[in-house]
């Protein structure tokens, strides 16, 4: 059994903190992403738990034992390179029996073991090449190859997907997705694409500037972002976000803006006085083409999908929204247009970006 | 419509003959002191051309290659009186027939004629002798392949050994990268020069340092005046002065190699030396042909160390190759002697590289 546990963990090259204190638990057996944007420390995360970066301060348990002097061939972590980081002189047999080869594995399990890995992976054709044959989905799953064999308690994915094309992006996420239910080991996964996160885990660490945003499973994460950072990173099309102003009454809070016409919704407002500025959420997805709507704009850009439309539309105060309709909607280019919304759906955050409770 | 300007670059671009001129200093030079001295050194080696003489050159076809390369073996019988035993001298040794009178003048050793003594053994009760037509030559090409076989393995792997201790990121690392890398710039005759300061037998640096950590016990020895030593003290010195460049191609060597198979097969337990095996020397092969290539190729033209330090001496135990080439053929006028050591020696290298390169070769 081999759960996770970082206990104020920090990290910092000299004067620069990387990681600033992330405390989070992982289960045995959860797939979890930590997502984040580029430079956000989720990397260097990863790296911490691989044992390849040093922990400055605060505590790493993996299963029962703190692991902040252990030496990464002793965390029983395997872990799975951007680069893939095969071994270029040897074959692919080689390469995936190389961890075995070193902890001097008889050569009858060794052999046994390379060629369950690679039937698992079905790339027993392979066996013989040296990387420099492979295409990029197939040093990939030499890779992953090479970490199943070690039959590692964690397994380390760092962005694996990011050099592949899309169409191979989307195999390789399916079967890394089987491969995690066959082997029931704990996951860890970075990545900056949240579709992945999102098809992936069973829980997302949202990481921004080192400090971790919000733990939680993926619907989770977009139903209720605790904040402006998560509701935009969290979603594709991104959560469109506009500035209103609020004005507490009987009904609930009543908002309007340039963008918007007065709206009332039902909400407690116990965090939000009159007068204050506040910044509106609304999912693309949750756009309605209505005449009565309280949103009225220009149609600059419209891109039909088939299952749906995407149109840009700059809206009466000058912001730009992105609206996804249904595929057979009507709007051209230069349209004048009205959208309306169901007011649950809304999200509101305070000045702070924090999301305010309704 | 275009303007001039481009047009008449345009078309003197296009000219036949501007790739021609543009290469022109380049070959011009090359012909004149690459490709032609070597072609002459090629045509001269078969001739007996001298620098200064006033008698025509003549084509002695491969008379200059059967008079360095010349050896022969004589088996000499000791002595024996008229009862057949073997005459031995006071302290019980057999004796035996002097060498020079088989190679002087003797009818029944033609082959022989003219040649000396290079070394020899005992067989039983017999003596065996190796002789050879030119000495010293002999002795140059000896001790140039000693240099090349001592030089190229230990400069190679001690500017390895340098390179993975430099290859590190810590504090003032550059100090020491530059540190080594210093005795490359300087004139390799500046550094015979400093160098026999330090070989010195009576107050060379060397003997007081040996005699200053041995308190005293330490005898002085003048590295470059006994024959024993002197070879070794120029090799010595040549390891020091080259090892810092192939150093800087080891180093370059060792970037070329991504982090992340280190980190890789930390995580999959290898210790030092595991990763040195199966992720630094792989991945360092092609510089090591290199490598090897150019120091053998920079050892077999051992010269101005020898020039400046020994003159081949004492005993010609430091001759070589190029010196005796370049003493041939300037000191002694005989151009057409030292053309054709340079052609052998060319011969050598080339067989050498290409023999180094089949065995470092990528198997697939």
């Amino acid at each position: 059994m081999a759960g996770l546990e970082f206990k104020g963990v920090h990290k910092s090259y000299g004067k620069v903190d990387v990681i600033k204190g992330v405390d989070l638990s992982i289960a045995h057996g959860e797939f979890v992403v930590f997502v984040g944007p580029s430079g956000c420390g989720k990397s260097t995360l990863l790296r911490m738990v691989a044992g390849l970066e040093d922990i400055t301060a605060g505590e790493l348990t993996i299963g029962e034992r703190v692991v902040n002097q252990v030496q990464p061939r002793d965390r029983g972590v395997a872990m799975v390179f951007q680069s893939y980081a095969l071994y270029p002189h040897m074959s692919v047999y080689d390469n995936v029996g190389f961890g075995l080869r070193l902890k001097k594995t008889p050569k009858d399990i060794r052999d046994q073991k390379i060629r369950e890995a690679a039937r698992i992976l079905q790339m027993e054709h392979l066996l013989d090449r040296k990387p420099a044959q492979l295409s990029g989905g197939q040093r990939q799953r030499v890779a992953i190859g090479r970490a199943i064999v070690r039959q590692p308690e964690v397994f380390l994915f760092d962005e694996p997907l990011s050099n592949l094309d899309a169409a191979l992006r989307m195999d390789m996420r399916m079967e890394i997705s089987k491969l995690h239910q066959e082997l029931g080991a704990t996951m860890i996964y970075v990545t900056h694409d949240q579709v992945e996160a999102m098809t992936l885990a069973d829980k997302i660490v949202v990481l921004n500037a080192g400090v971790v945003q919000q733990v939680g499973s993926p619907l989770e994460l977009y139903h209720h972002p605790e904040n402006l950072f998560v509701a935009g990173f969290i979603g594709s099309p991104k959560m469109n976000f506009l500035k209103v102003t609020a004005e507490k009454t009987d009904a609930g809070l009543t908002i309007a803006g340039a963008d918007l016409e007065e709206t009332t919704i039902a909400a407690s407002g116990s965090q939000v006085s009159t007068g204050d500025r506040i910044t509106l959420g609304l999912r693309p997805h949750d756009f309605i083409e209505s005449a009565d709507g309280r949103l009225r704009g220009v149609v600059e850009l419209v891109e039909r999908l088939g299952n749906e439309t995407i149109v840009n539309v700059r809206l009466a105060g000058g912001t730009q929204v992105i609206a996804a309709l249904d595929g057979d909607s009507h709007l051209e280019v230069g349209h004048e247009a009205r959208f309306g919304f169901a007011p649950e759906k809304l999200h509101l955050f305070d000045a702070d970006g924090q999301t305010i409770a309704r | 419509m275009d303007t001039m300007t481009p047009k008449t670059a345009k078309s003197l671009q296009n000219h036949p003959t501007a790739g021609w001129l543009m290469m022109a200093p380049a070959i011009i030079l090359l012909t004149l002191f690459l490709i032609g001295p070597f072609l002459l050194a090629f045509g001269f080696s078969f001739t007996n051309q001298r620098l200064i003489s006033p008698n025509p050159t003549q084509i002695v076809g491969l008379r200059n290659f059967e008079q360095m390369l010349g050896v022969g073996v004589l088996t000499l019988e000791p002595e024996r009186d008229n009862s057949g035993a073997v005459v031995r001298d006071d302290e019980g040794r057999p004796e035996y027939p002097r060498v020079r009178t088989f190679t002087r003048n003797n009818p029944d050793y033609p082959h022989l004629e003219g040649m000396r003594e290079w070394f020899g053994w005992s067989w039983g009760d017999n003596q065996v002798v190796v002789l050879a037509r030119d000495l010293v030559f002999m002795k140059a090409l000896t001790n140039t392949l000693m240099f090349v076989a001592v030089v190229a393995p230990v400069q190679a792997g001690l500017a390895l050994l340098l390179a993975l201790m430099i290859n590190q990121k810590l504090r003032g690392i550059n100090i020491f990268r530059t540190v080594y890398f210093m005795p490359v710039v300087v004139s390799i005759v500046v550094v015979s020069l400093l160098w026999r300061f330090i070989y010195d037998g009576r107050n060379g640096l060397l003997n007081n340092l040996l005699s200053f950590i041995s308190f005293g016990q330490f005898r002085p020895v003048d590295w470059l005046g006994e024959p024993s030593t002197a070879l070794w003290a120029i090799l010595a010195m040549s390891v020091w002065q080259g090892v810092g460049f192939h150093m800087v191609i080891w180093l370059s060597g060792l970037q070329t190699i991504p982090v992340a198979l280190y980190e890789a097969a930390d995580i999959e337990g290898a210790t030092p030396w595991q990763k040195f095996r199966f992720v630094t020397w792989p991945g360092l092969r092609n510089t090591a042909v290199l490598i090897l290539v150019v120091i053998t190729m920079q050892a077999f033209s051992l010269f101005a160390q020898v020039d400046v330090m020994t003159q081949g001496g004492p005993l010609d135990s430091t001759q070589s190759l190029v010196f005796q080439a370049v003493q041939r053929g300037y000191e002694q006028q005989n151009i057409a002697g030292g053309s054709a050591i340079s052609v052998l020696l060319f011969l050598l290298v080339l067989a050498i590289s290409i023999t180094q390169r089949y065995l470092t070769r990528e198997r697939n």
